[in-house]
């Protein structure tokens, strides 16, 4: 975009510069050139933002499932963009279990030439690991990041051999880049499908013992510490882990860890038939899930990621053990934080934008996170206060599998830019119409 | 409970009208079934009994009402019990046994049950090795649904013909202590009997293997004990539980020898219970490894009156779910 623009008025939370007050933000051919308080209007085209609207950096969603190529029914890298700017994040990290696995450049040009066709959310691959994922041979790591992989992942198959979690982070270490596991102990995991306790006894399904996850996380932590490579727990839900994370970082130790909104909000007490329910990591215990929340408001969690995890309606609407694991959670995970996290006044809306964007861009090495001057504008406005309806049939994912479908949330989404566009606005706001009507 | 008394003489007319109703549409659970609707589906089944010791063994209750059987895993004694209760009630029945059906053709649960639904089918009796696939089924609407054991999660009937065969030993099962033992962790016939026993006023002690034993067990209102012995002692029921090796993945016990001697029910050990208690299972037997043949076959043992009184309540059930039809019938 060319020209100026002026945000004008409004509450800016930039805790990258330490800002949090009312701020003016001039954008100049599509980049961040100014804020400051009270700017001049000179040529700008200014903007009059409502006073109890939130101009933001725009949020970084680190982990979502894009399903491109191979997976088309259930989710695009057109609808899930477009579902992440609606949802206010204005960028995202692809997950590498397409089909093929994301393991060679070839698939990730693939990847990054339909996200610029789409011009909506920016796409972060994540290579693979190892060569389709299956843990025998590590992929040319170093051609994925020369080809724009943000950090590696065998995510949904966690890096099993230990071995090959030591040389992955030894390598990956040489591109400063981090490998972001789905820790989880396959033997202990077995087939099982929801939480090991008494929610799932009762309903006689087959359980995921919290260990399975904190096992690999602790020895991850100790790889890490060996190593010097940067791991990142993918959407952590339990207590060990975050014990072993909090304990890695006493010392020093280059972990990060992201968690879920579902893992923060719900628990196996929600547990039901409805394979809406069911994820992995399981909804967690009533423990786990303080856990999460009291890693949250310390700092020992770094993230929030949504594990944006679209499935085709059908392929849930099997038997609950046959079903698909996973959830969608690009629209439904900003009005959850605000009316989950800032409204009970467990985080600041400060904290919120270091989970959301400060944390996830630094970890992932990416250019976002902060209004940074010279930076391209991509922001996210909020209208913490301003009800949302959950309603899943209007949502620009392909998918509608979430369990939030119905609610009604404190916390609005109001407008999403990319460089200065305007790729989002949400009408049912008032006064959203000064952001015009996305291009 | 005029209900029952009215019930019981209507039984003996061979002409039954609608004496009382349960509230929900399907059985599934027996979370389903009040106390009160526990003790209407005992009383009727007791009534049931008679139709079975009759010459012509058939009551018109259900003419012109057509069950589906849909058995999803192998089953002798269910379906038969099953099948038998339909026909002594007059209904039309069908079986369908799934590994002979469309599902290895790759269609979906639902879709084969929409089809099903599609031959308007008055109630459907499902067993699937899915928990809850019956409440899949309950969802799509239509005909009333009978959970004939769904994975590891309910199996109703079972447990409903295992009071019936209690009481009528007991008299009551109120403040009766029942010991189940075995395989709690795979167990539908548990949770079933679990929800049951203590809707009914039943002290429930339960043991076996640490291997076997459900997470959060502690939590499900029951006595659980590391000893065997520690919960037979004393009790007025034993209930074995089957070793469902079906549904076993992986390492539970090193072998059914150690098994036997760990956790067998013995005549030694039974010996510990009440000089007058009954040793139940609900079939079928592992000889040798949770249960031996002598205490199987022992005097005290009411295993075969448990499947003869699963043919009363399954009656009853049906009969008590039927019994309500005409009022969703355009």
């Amino acid at each position: 975009m060319s020209g100026s623009m002026l945000l004008k008025g409004g509450r800016v939370v930039d805790p990258l510069h330490c800002l949090d007050g009312a701020f003016d933000v001039l954008i100049t051919d599509g980049r961040v050139s100014r804020v400051e308080k009270d700017l001049p209007v000179e040529e700008a085209t200014v903007i009059e933002v409502p006073p109890d609207f939130v101009t933001c950096p725009g949020f970084v969603d680190m982990h979502v499932h894009l399903r491109e190529p191979g997976q088309e029914h259930k989710e695009t890298v057109e609808t899930g963009t477009a579902s992440a700017v609606a949802g206010g994040f204005t960028a995202v990290a692809c997950m590498p279990n397409t089909d093929p696995v994301n393991d060679h450049a070839a698939v990730t040009e693939l990847i990054l030439k339909k996200a610029a066709e789409t011009q909506l959310a920016r796409v972060y691959p994540i290579g693979s690991v190892s060569i389709g994922s299956k843990g025998g041979q590590l992929s040319e790591i170093g051609e994925l990041h020369a080809a724009g992989c943000v950090g590696i992942s065998d995510d949904g198959h966690p890096v099993a051999d230990a071995l090959m979690m030591r040389r992955a982070l030894e390598y990956a270490s040489m591109f400063d880049i981090p490998v972001i596991n789905h820790c989880e102990d396959p033997s202990l995991k077995g087939d099982g499908s929801a939480h090991e306790g008494y929610y799932a006894s009762v309903l006689g399904l087959r359980g995921i013992p919290s260990v399975a996850e904190s096992v690999m996380v602790q020895r991850d932590v100790s790889l890490s510490e060996l190593t010097g490579g940067r791991v990142h727990i993918a959407h952590m839900s339990v207590r060990g882990s975050l014990r072993a994370v909090r304990s890695g970082k006493e010392r020093g130790v280059k972990v990060t860890c992201e968690v879920t909104p579902h893992h923060f909000i719900l628990t196996d007490e929600d547990l039901s038939y409805d394979t809406n329910t069911k994820m992995n990591p399981p909804l967690r215990s009533a423990d786990d899930r303080d856990a999460m929340l009291s890693g949250l408001v310390d700092g020992s969690i770094d993230a929030i990621a949504t594990d944006h995890a679209p499935h085709h309606a059908d392929e849930k609407a099997v038997e609950f053990d046959q079903a698909p694991f996973g959830i969608i959670g690009l629209e439904t995970a900003i009005p959850l934080v605000l009316d989950k996290l800032v409204h009970t006044g467990t985080v600041s809306l400060k904290r919120v934008v270091e989970l959301l964007a400060v944390n996830p861009a630094r970890i992932l090495g990416i250019e976002a996170g902060g209004l940074t001057v010279g930076q391209p504008a991509d922001i996210t406005i909020l209208a913490p206060d301003v009800a949302t309806e959950i309603d899943a049939s209007t949502f620009r994912s392909l998918a509608r599998n979430t369990p939030f479908d119905g609610l009604t949330l404190t916390g609005s989404v109001v407008a999403t830019m990319i460089g200065g566009r305007t790729v989002y606005v949400n009408g049912a706001v008032s006064g959203s119409d000064v952001f015009g009507r996305p291009e | 409970m005029s209900a029952r008394t009215n019930l019981t003489s209507v039984v003996a007319h061979d002409h039954i009208a609608i004496p009382a109703r349960l509230r929900s549409k399907h059985l599934l659970s027996i979370g389903d079934l009040s106390p009160e609707e526990i003790h209407l589906v005992l009383e009727t089944a007791q009534a049931m009994k008679e139709i079975g010791r009759r010459p012509i063994k058939k009551v018109p209750t259900l003419r012109g009402k057509t069950v589906v059987n849909l058995f999803f895993e192998p089953s002798t004694r269910t379906r038969a019990s099953f099948e038998i209760a339909e026909k002594r009630l007059s209904a039309d029945t069908l079986n369908v046994a799934a590994s002979t059906s469309s599902v290895v053709k790759g269609e979906t649960l639902s879709d084969m049950a929409r089809n099903i639904e599609a031959m308007a089918p008055d109630m459907i009796v499902v067993r699937h090795g899915a928990s809850g696939a019956c409440y899949l089924l309950a969802g799509i609407g239509g005909s009333r649904i009978i959970n004939a054991g769904d994975g590891m999660h309910e199996h109703p009937t079972q447990a409903l013909l295992d009071a019936l065969t209690i009481r009528e030993h007991k008299g009551s099962i109120d403040g009766c202590k029942v010991a189940i033992i075995g395989d709690l962790a795979h167990s539908r016939v548990l949770r079933s009997n679990i929800l049951l026993l203590r809707a009914l006023g039943a002290e429930v002690w339960v043991s076996g293997p640490a291997t076997m034993m459900p997470a959060g067990i502690d939590r499900f209102g029951v006595t659980v004990s590391r000893s065997i012995d520690e919960a037979v002692a004393d009790a007025d029921v034993v209930m074995m539980l089957r070793i469902q090796l079906e549904r076993m993945r992986g390492h539970f016990f090193p072998s059914f020898r150690e098994y036997f001697r760990m956790f067998g029910m013995t005549r030694e050990r039974f010996r510990l219970a009440k000089h007058d208690a009954i040793i139940m299972h609900p079939g079928p037997l592992n000889r040798g490894v949770e249960i031996a043949s002598d205490v199987a076959d022992g005097p005290d043992s009411v295993i075969l009156e448990q499947v003869s009184n699963g043919v009363a309540v399954r009656m009853a059930v049906l009969y008590l779910l039927a019994g309500t039809d005409e009022d969703r019938r355009p």
